[in-house]
Order: structure tokens, then sequence, then C-alpha cells
């Protein structure tokens, strides 16, 4: 029994392209505004992500809103949920932000478990069900919901290991687009004077404040975007498959951070290509490791364990990142030293 | 009340006649541009500020002396609006500004420069400069995303930036990261970016402090030079000798008060000066840790200018 690299090849080009690769970018994208321009350490952005997986999936459901009333609900749950972390901790230390976002984002995990809101969460088991329908392939009669709103025939489309059907590929263009979006977003923001202020902010915020600038207003904007970055990620996040709680704890945070640094933390770029990179290996590190475990090549592993040595190696890149490339692939090492 | 000078190597024209009376702590100004009363902060038991009545006078350099841990950068801070106090009121220009936050303060036309300097590492100079505008209508979020609502402005930020880059002979750096800077040119580059706000009063946190001897001068000068264009100087030096060279007043303090007040070379023969200086007891041995403030008081005394 031999291990089929070419197979192992073609799922990791899947990834290139997938719209959780997106959701990550994203998601990363936002820890950008906040971590590599105006130096927030926010430890939460799992709990920004499942802010709009939870939003959009329970206004769905429980409410029945349709796509854009839940995007905005998921939107503004995350708005509050900034201002609710910023008001107390951005008037103190960086720590202590990085902190209470981390248990932040813990409770509201607990929360979406326990068994007490299980009506409307769903609790351990999650949410599915609100991805909508088609409807009638030709009329579109009953059609509702985000696959409602697909504009394209039902079919197959894409080529070589990037064939998916309409859902699947409705989806990857919304992902990307979004993705596309917010990028620009952040660039046309960050060569402006708010981007000059909240790059300031992360160099000396009392330097800031004597030149006569609200740090405060301005930490609590970058929070906020980037915070709605997160929880848009968290709903393209859970269109391809279904709210699991579980899928947002501290390790998800962690492997945005991993794809930052990857990237680069202060550049715009740097998350998108870092997510596209950790997705691609990531797949192909496990497919390995599966594989080869399955074809007797690593007989000092379970089959359990193949499937979590995956992560250790993701930690361990991690490690030598920080330590060998802390400016990321893209980062200029002169504007952005993990430790300073 | 004062007569200008212009910044002449050597021998800069003191103003004089700032005050009204007698020179004493608190004396009345002709003109005051910040009149505080009551101010004290403490630290647990310790009363770091006990300031009963201070006026600074307009279109002058005012430096704040006084032995370590009197208070000087505490006044700072509490002026500035970077530190609350316990009691007092204070304006500046007429308006009161007990209790406003620190980014309003600098908005009035007060900036302030810190003790360890803040330049931006990681941006470059002439960012650094441009941060220091007021009024900037790209620093809205909704508007930095529309630039032709912010370019225009841009451009003038940054003509007004380089030229005062210019006067400062940073020029040549404009694109390098201020992290790049020696520890002078940062000095000189936040006393630069101070002045793209046009302010009134220019607070300065040891200006000197860790300057290279080579930039003194031109670091003298620009101070001098703030007096010119109108602007009023309100300093913290250590060094006594740049004290001399170009303050109009000196303003003492020592254990959280004002001990006394009057022009530089009087004022340094004020036995409350040397008191504060060298401890009322100076005939007697005064042992190894304070031989810093004899050297400073030495300089007080014997320094001919």
């Amino acid at each position: 029994m031999g291990v089929d690299f070419w197979q192992i090849l073609m799922n990791g080009a899947v990834e290139l392209i997938s719209p959780t690769t997106a959701a990550y970018a994203l998601a990363a994208l936002g820890l950008a505004i906040h971590f590599g321009y105006t130096g927030l350490l926010n430890f939460g952005q799992a709990g920004f992500m499942a802010i709009g997986a939870y939003g959009f999936a329970i206004s769905t459901l429980t409410f029945q809103f349709p796509v854009w009333a839940a995007v905005l609900v998921g939107v503004g749950a995350s708005v509050v949920f900034a201002l609710i972390l910023g008001v107390p901790t951005l008037r103190l230390r960086a720590d202590y932000l990085s902190i209470v976002t981390i248990a932040a984002a813990e409770i509201l995990r607990l929360i979406f478990t326990t068994n007490t809101f299980d009506p409307v969460t769903g609790s351990a088991n999650g949410l599915s069900g609100y991805k909508g329908s088609y409807g009638d392939p030709v009329t579109r009669e009953g059609a509702w919901g985000f696959a409602g709103l697909n504009p394209f025939p039902k079919g197959s489309y894409g080529f070589g290991p990037w064939v998916m059907d309409e859902y699947n590929f409705f989806l990857t263009i919304v992902a990307w687009v979004i993705v596309i979006l917010a990028a620009l977003l952040t660039w046309q923001l960050m060569r402006s004077p708010w981007g000059r202020v909240i790059k300031g902010i992360r160099e000396d915020e009392d330097a800031v404040r004597a030149l006569g600038k609200n740090v405060y207003f301005y930490k609590m904007q970058s929070l906020i975007l980037g915070g709605v970055f997160g929880t848009l990620a968290g709903m393209i996040f859970i269109l391809p498959r279904a709210v699991v709680p579980s899928n947002y704890a501290t390790t998800l945070t962690f492997f945005i951070y991993t794809i930052l640094l990857l990237g680069g933390a202060a550049t715009i770029l740097g998350p998108v290509v870092g997510s596209i990179i950790f997705w691609v290996l990531l797949s192909i590190v496990s497919g390995f490791i599966a594989r080869a475990q399955g074809a007797g090549w690593l007989p000092f592993l379970s089959s359990v364990q193949a499937g979590q040595l995956r992560f250790i190696i993701v930690g361990v890149v991690l490690m030598l990142l920080v330590i060998f490339r802390p400016q990321g692939i893209f980062g200029n090492k002169k504007e952005l030293a993990f430790v300073k | 009340m004062s007569s200008n000078a212009t910044p002449s190597k050597g021998a800069p024209v003191k103003s004089t006649g700032l005050h009204v009376g007698e020179p004493a702590p608190g004396v009345a100004k002709v003109d005051p541009i910040i009149v505080a009363d009551n101010v004290t902060r403490t630290f647990g038991g310790l009363k770091a500020v006990d300031v009963a009545h201070l006026e600074i006078p307009r279109n002058a350099i005012t430096a704040l002396i006084g032995p370590n841990g009197a208070g000087k950068t505490t006044l700072f801070n509490l002026l500035t609006g970077f530190d609350k106090p316990d009691t007092g009121t204070w304006t500046f220009a007429g308006t009161s500004l007990a209790g406003v936050p620190s980014f309003k303060v600098a908005r009035l036309g007060q900036v302030r420069t810190f003790q360890l300097t803040k330049a931006l590492g990681l941006l470059t100079v002439l960012d650094n400069m441009k941060l220091g505008a007021k009024n900037q209508k790209g620093e809205n979020l909704f508007r930095a995303l529309l630039p032709f609502l912010w370019r225009k402005q841009e451009e003038e930020i940054e003509a007004k930036a380089l030229d005062i880059l210019q006067r400062f002979k940073l020029d040549a750096k404009v694109e390098d990261y201020a992290a790049s800077l020696s520890g002078g040119q940062r000095k000189l580059l936040e006393m630069a970016r101070a002045l793209m706000s046009d302010p009134t009063l220019v607070m300065l946190d040891e200006p000197m402090a860790g300057v290279n001897p080579a930039l003194t001068q031109s670091l003298l000068d620009h101070i001098l030079d703030l007096k010119t264009q109108g602007m009023t100087v309100l300093f913290v030096e250590h060094d006594m000798h740049m004290v001399r060279h170009i303050a109009d007043w000196v303003v003492v303090m020592a254990e959280g008060r004002v001990v006394a007040e009057g022009p530089p070379h009087d004022v340094m023969k004020q036995q409350a000066v040397i008191d504060a200086y060298l401890g009322s007891h100076h005939d007697q041995d005064l042992g190894a840790t304070e031989s810093e403030n004899v050297e400073a008081m030495k300089e007080l005394l014997h320094d001919e200018d």
C-alpha cells in the first residue's frame, strides 16, 4: 500500500481557494488591523467569529430573517461586543485587553454550548439548516436564504481540482469578493491620515495623545472594524459546514494569529497569503500523515494520534516564525518586529 | 511687557519686566498664560505636587528647575492632562483646564514633549511630522476612505512639515524611520512635530537630556526661536547652563512646592534655592549621594555665563 502524493497535492490545491481559506484570511485581516496596525492584543477573535456564526444562524433559523438582515444582526452584535470589551479595557495597558478578550470569547462559547439555550443555540450540537434552499432548479420556486440568492444555474463548475457544485461555486465567489473588498478598504484606510494615527498609537499612544488625537476613540474604532471583519469571517466560515460551538475555542484565535504572523502582521496581503499557505500546507501535511500512518510508515502512531500531529506541527511552525522571521513573509523587518 | 529676542549665538535677548511686585513664590505676572491655584497631587503618603499659586508669563521662556523628586514632571503631567490632581484649578489662556483630557489640552494649543523621547519609531520622520498637524479631515474613519476630501490638505501639511524639517536640519531624513535617528535627532523631531500644531504654549520636559553636546546649541537656538515666533515656552531642565542661558524666568520647585521665582541670575542666589538643592544643613557633611546636587549648585553659583 503506497501513498498517493498526487491526491495529497490535489487536496491541498482545493484549499487554495476554499471558502474556509477566505474566512480565515478575513479574520486574520481583522486581526492585522487590531494587532499589526493598532497594537491591540485581541485574543478573542474566535469570539467575534462566533458572534458572526450564531448571529447569522439564529437570525435565519429562529427569526426567519432574510440574508441581509441576518448579516446586519451579526455585525450589530459584534459592534456591541466590541464596545463591551473596549469601554473598560481600552483605557488600560495593552495586556489587559488580551486577558479580557480571551475570557470574553470563552464566555461566549460556553453560553452557546450550555443546555439552557438549547432551543435557540442547539447547545453542543450546534445549528444547521440555515443555508437556505436553491428552490426549484428552473422556476426557483421555494428559494430562500443564502442558497436562494445563487444566480448560477444548477450544475458543476470549475476545472482540475477545483470542481464544485453551484452552491460552493457561488459561496467561493462571494467569500473572495468580500475578502478583496475588505483588503482594499484596509489598504485605503492605512494609507490615509486615519491609518497614520492608528500606526502612531501602535508606537506610543501617549505621544499621539499629546498631539491632540483622541486615542481612546481611535482604538475603539479599530477594535470595532477588525471585529466586524472577524464577524463576517465567522459567517463565511459556517456556510460550507454547520455551526459547532467547539470550533470557537481559543485554538481558532491562535490559528488566526499563526496566519497573521506567517504573512506579516502589518500588511494587507500577508493575512490573505498567510491563510492560503496555512490551509494548503495543513491539508498536505495532514493528508500525508494520515496516508503514511495508514500505509504503516508511522508504526509508533495510532490514527488518532496522527490526526493530532498536524496541530503540533502548527505550533512548532508558529514558534519558529516568531523567532526567525517575526515580520512574516510580506512584512518589512524595519516596520514591524514582534519583539521591539 | 517683553522685548522680543532674535536668536543670536551667545547672548540671547532676555524678556524682562514679566512680573508685578517683588519676585516671590506665586508672584503675579503682567500677562500670564497659565494661572494655577491650589494644585495638589499625592502618591500614597507622598505629596508630589503642592502648588498654592503659580503664574507662567506669556511669550517668555520659563524654566522649571529643582532637585530630583521635586515634582516638576508631575506638575507637567497635571498641567497637560496626563495625570489628574487631587485638588486644584488652572487656566490656560483664560480657559479652565481642570479635568480636561490630554488630547483636548493639546488641541487648545498647549503641546508637550516627554522626558523620555517619544518619537514614533516605526513611522517615517515625515509621517511623525504629519501626525502633529491639527484638524485633519482624513483622520475621520469615513472621510479617510475618500481621498479627494483630504488630499489637498495633506499636501499643505506635507509642505509645512518639510519646511519645519528643513529648519531643524532633518530634511535629509524625511523618508527614514524615526527609530533610525540618534537620540538628539529624536529630541529635535519631537520638538518639530509639536510645532506642526501651531501651539501657543510649548512645554518641553528635559529637552537637553541625552543630547550630544554638538546638538545642544542648535536645540537652544530652536527654543529661542519659538519665543521669536510669539510662542510661550515652559521647560523642565537640569542643565543649569542652559537655564541661565535662555530662560527669562525661573521657577524653583522642591518637595512639591514652588520655593522661589525670579529672573535666572537673581533666583539662584536665594537662600531657599540653595536649601532646596543642598538641604538646609548644607554646612554639614553631605555624604556621597548628594554630590550631584552639590555639582549643580556649584554651577549655579559660579557659572559666569
